[in-house]
Order: C-alpha cells, then structure tokens, then sequence
C-alpha cells in the first residue's frame, strides 16, 4: 500500500517545523515517529500533501529534572523512555506503561510526542499523562503556551492542539518510589489496550486513568473520590464505568468494557499498593 | 528527492518519491530481496531491518526517514568471508525456520533484541520479538535460538 504523494520537508529546528506548519497551514502535518501516521497514510485515511519531519531536531529529545517536575522533550522515542533511570526514579509509571506500547521495533521509532499529539483513547501513554496531571508545552508562532492534560484531550483524535502548533514538552511530577500499575488487556501480544487502568499515587493521593473506555482518554474520578473518602480498593473500583462512554467493537460490547475497567481498575489499585 | 543511505555498509545514492517506503527502496532500487513483506500493516515484521543498529518496520517507514542512516539487511549479516552471522548460525543449528519467509525480519529483531539485552530469560526473548510473527514453527525452535545465540555471544 502506497500513500498518496506529497512533498517532503525536514526542519532541523523547532522554529523552522512552526514555520513550516504556518505557511502550509492545514495541507500539513507533523512527522514524528511516523508509527501512527503512516499506518493511516498507506490506507489513505490522511492525505497530507506536506510532510514536515520533525524526527531529527535533538534539542527535543531529552528527559531531563526541572526541579518541581521532569520534562520530556516531544520528541523523545519510546525506548528511550522506557530505559530512561531518571523516570524510573522519579516517574517509574511513564517508563512502566511505554515498555507495552506495540513492540520493539515500534518503539525505536515512536516518540511521546506522537502519542499525545495523536490523542487516541485506545493508546496506553495519554490515559497515564492524564492521571499524573501532566502538563503539554505547545509552541506556535507567537510563542509559548501550556495546556493541562486534563484540557488537552477533546474528542477522538482531537486536542486542543493548534493546526500550526508544534506539542514540544510533557512535563509529569515527581511521584518518586510511590506505588504504580498498569493493567492493559489484549488478546494478542503487541495490540492495543481493549480496555487499559492505570493507578498512580501522586503526592499521597491514589490517581486512575483509563483507556478505550471512550472518545477520549478518561480518569476515573468516581474512584478516586472513593478511595479518598477511605473505601477498600474493590470497593472503590466498583464505580471505574461511571461517566465513561465506552464503544461497542469486534473485541468487547459495552457492557464487557464496563466490565473489563471495574476488574482492572481493582487489579490495577491492589498491584499499585506499597 | 535525492537520499543517500549507507545499506550494508555500501553507501548508495538516488532519487526517490518521498512516498517511497522503505522496504520498497530496498527491494526495488537496491535490489535486496532478502527483506520481505507479509502484512504490509506493521503486524507481521517480516520487513525488519536494522537502522543504525536498531530494529525498526521498514514497511512503515519512509525512505527518506533513512536519508543520511545506515541499513542493515539480511544480506548484509553474514561475514565477508560467507560464514554465517552468530545469529544466522544458531537460527540453522536450533532448526529456527521452516518456510524461511519470517526469518529475514526475526533474525534482525533478534539481533537488535540482543545487542540490547545481552543475556535474555526466555520471557525476554519471547516478549521481544513480540513484533514477528511466525506462521509456521510455533515459535519454540526461534526462542532457542536467540537463547543459543546469547549464550554463545557471552562464551565469547
Ligand atoms: C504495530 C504497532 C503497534 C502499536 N501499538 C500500540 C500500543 O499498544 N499502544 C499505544 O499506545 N500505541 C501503539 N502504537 C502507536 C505508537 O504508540 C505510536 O508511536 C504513537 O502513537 C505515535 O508516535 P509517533 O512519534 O510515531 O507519531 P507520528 O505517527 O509521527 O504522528 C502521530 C500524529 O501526531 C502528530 N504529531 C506527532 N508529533 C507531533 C508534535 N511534536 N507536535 C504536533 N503534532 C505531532 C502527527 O502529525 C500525527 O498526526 C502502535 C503502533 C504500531 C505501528
Ligand atoms: S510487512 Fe512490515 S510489519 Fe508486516
Ligand atoms: S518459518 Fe514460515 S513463517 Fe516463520
């Protein structure tokens, strides 16, 4: 499967992929790691006439302590996430849940960038920015902006992202040695999460997210309300399908799903227990 | 476009379509067919390569991703000499093929698994080449391999 044609642009710097973006506005898009966007272009379900890739801007690779918080540049690789011993320390979970993103050979080539910039509620890494209120660093023309997770997510492949914007930072908290879990359920090796719980505890309070239980990535904020007003885990997780609109598909009913995030969100909180 | 990319260690240079995926310019303009392509979705791995070292899908990648990189393929694994790649070698001694179409992209997953974990359990093995799919042998004779490989790397 060939994808339609379209010209190709490299920007060796930030600046210059803004720059890019403005002036081809939106017969543009972003090239990253590709792993998202190619699989699309060869069905031709996206049809940019221009490419711009971004893969090779170094400066935006780096994961690196901010003092209050750890900054991920948008376009570190997914392995190098994975393998990164500042996160493990500091923010094991986002280390934890990319070594499940696909396998390695998607991994060597997709960034976090991507994943977030993508915005698909079936991919493990927006569900657990979600749930440690992360924070996307955007750059466009006229500077600098930042987005809370928790406004960046707007609908199914959509965020608040600009059509000339370029996401270049994640920032998560140092949740230090807390305790974390991800629950991903498939059916077969290296397949997205059918439905995925992640539980993290960030500065004492017990966070969860959820994936594929909706047009967006979710928190489980019924839960964790639970669970602050001191109910048992199982107790808690009782209530992980309340205010998710989960999809009917080939791999689980709805109600399978709603199933599937109570079983895990309760799984996902007693592994996530030090 | 014009690319020049460094595939099995000869530099090579030409004017591709920026459409051109990876594993097309391999095949068609390099003339390796030794690189395969089975599901043409990023499912299957057979089209593995390595990039700079790396395993990556060379169906889901552009070529002029690769502009200024180094490929390795299947052909560019065994000695100058022909004797065999350790990898290849095992993959023959532990029977680790049957109809051969997955085992250009298995024996480079394996390579790369390896090079980053030098001493795999048998979980790791079979949780890194999670990428390849095997039709055929059950995978049981593959993850002997790789574990002979990584053993005969560290009696080295
Ligand atoms: C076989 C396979 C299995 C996979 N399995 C999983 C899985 O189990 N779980 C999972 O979560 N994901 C999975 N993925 C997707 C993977 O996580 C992708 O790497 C990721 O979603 C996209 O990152 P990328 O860098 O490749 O982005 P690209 O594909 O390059 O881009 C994706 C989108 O984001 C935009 N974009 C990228 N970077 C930026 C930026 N810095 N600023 C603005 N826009 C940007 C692009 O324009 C495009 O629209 C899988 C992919 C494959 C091929
Ligand atoms: S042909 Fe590339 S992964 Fe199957
Ligand atoms: S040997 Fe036939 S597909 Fe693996």
């Amino acid at each position: 499967m060939i994808p339609a044609a379209f010209d190709f642009v490299r920007a060796e710097s930030a600046a210059e992929a803004v720059a890019a973006l403005a002036e081809h506005g939106d017969d543009a898009k972003i090239l990253a790691g590709g792993m998202s966007l190619i699989p699309l272009m060869k069905l031709r379900l996206a049809t940019p006439m221009v490419l711009i890739d971004v893969a090779r801007i170094r400066d935006l690779s780096y994961i690196k302590d901010a003092g209050d918080h750890i900054a991920i540049g948008s376009l570190t690789r997914h392995r190098d996430v994975e393998i990164s011993e500042l996160l493990k320390a500091e923010c094991g979970v986002v280390s934890a849940v990319t070594a499940q993103v696909g396998d390695n050979q998607v991994r060597h080539r997709g960034t976090i960038g991507g994943s977030v910039a993508h915005g698909d509620p079936a991919s493990d890494l927006p569900a657990t920015l979600l749930a440690l209120d992360a924070t996307f660093v955007v750059t466009g023309k006229s500077g600098h902006r930042e987005i809370a997770a928790t406004d960046f997510f707007e609908g199914f492949l959509e965020t608040a992202l600009g059509s000339e914007e370029l996401l270049t930072e994640i920032r998560v908290p140092k949740a230090g040695p807390s305790g974390f879990n991800y629950q991903k359920f498939n059916r077969r090796a290296q397949d997205w999460a059918i439905v995925g719980a992640v539980a993290v505890t960030v500065g004492g309070a017990k966070k969860v997210g959820l994936v594929n239980m909706g047009s967006t990535p979710l928190r489980a904020r019924q839960v964790e309300a639970a669970l602050a007003g001191g109910a048992s885990n199982s107790d808690a997780a009782q209530s992980a399908a309340a205010d998710t609109e989960a999809n009917q598909d080939l791999n689980a009913s709805v109600e399978y799903r709603e199933h599937l995030s109570r079983v895990l969100v309760r799984r996902a909180l007693e592994a996530a227990t030090v | 476009m014009k690319i020049s990319v460094s595939v099995n260690g000869k530099s090579q240079e030409h004017d591709v379509e920026p459409r051109t995926l990876l594993v097309q310019y391999l095949r068609e303009a390099c003339a390796l067919t030794g690189t395969k392509v089975g599901c043409d979705t990023s499912s299957c791995g057979a089209c593995t390569v390595l990039l700079d070292g790396e395993s990556v899908k060379s169906c889901t990648m552009f070529a002029a991703q690769a502009d200024g990189g180094s490929v390795t393929t299947i052909e560019g694994l065994a000695n100058t000499d022909g004797s065999l790649h350790p990898m290849q070698q095992a993959f023959h001694e532990k029977h680790g093929l049957q109809c051969g179409f997955c085992t250009a992209g298995m024996v480079l997953a394996a390579v790369s698994l390896l090079d980053e974990n030098p001493n795999p359990t048998e979980k790791d093995v079979r949780f890194g080449l999670e990428g390849n799919l095997c039709r055929c042998t059950g995978y049981h004779n593959i993850v002997e391999a790789v574990l002979a490989a990584a053993a005969a790397k560290e009696a080295k």
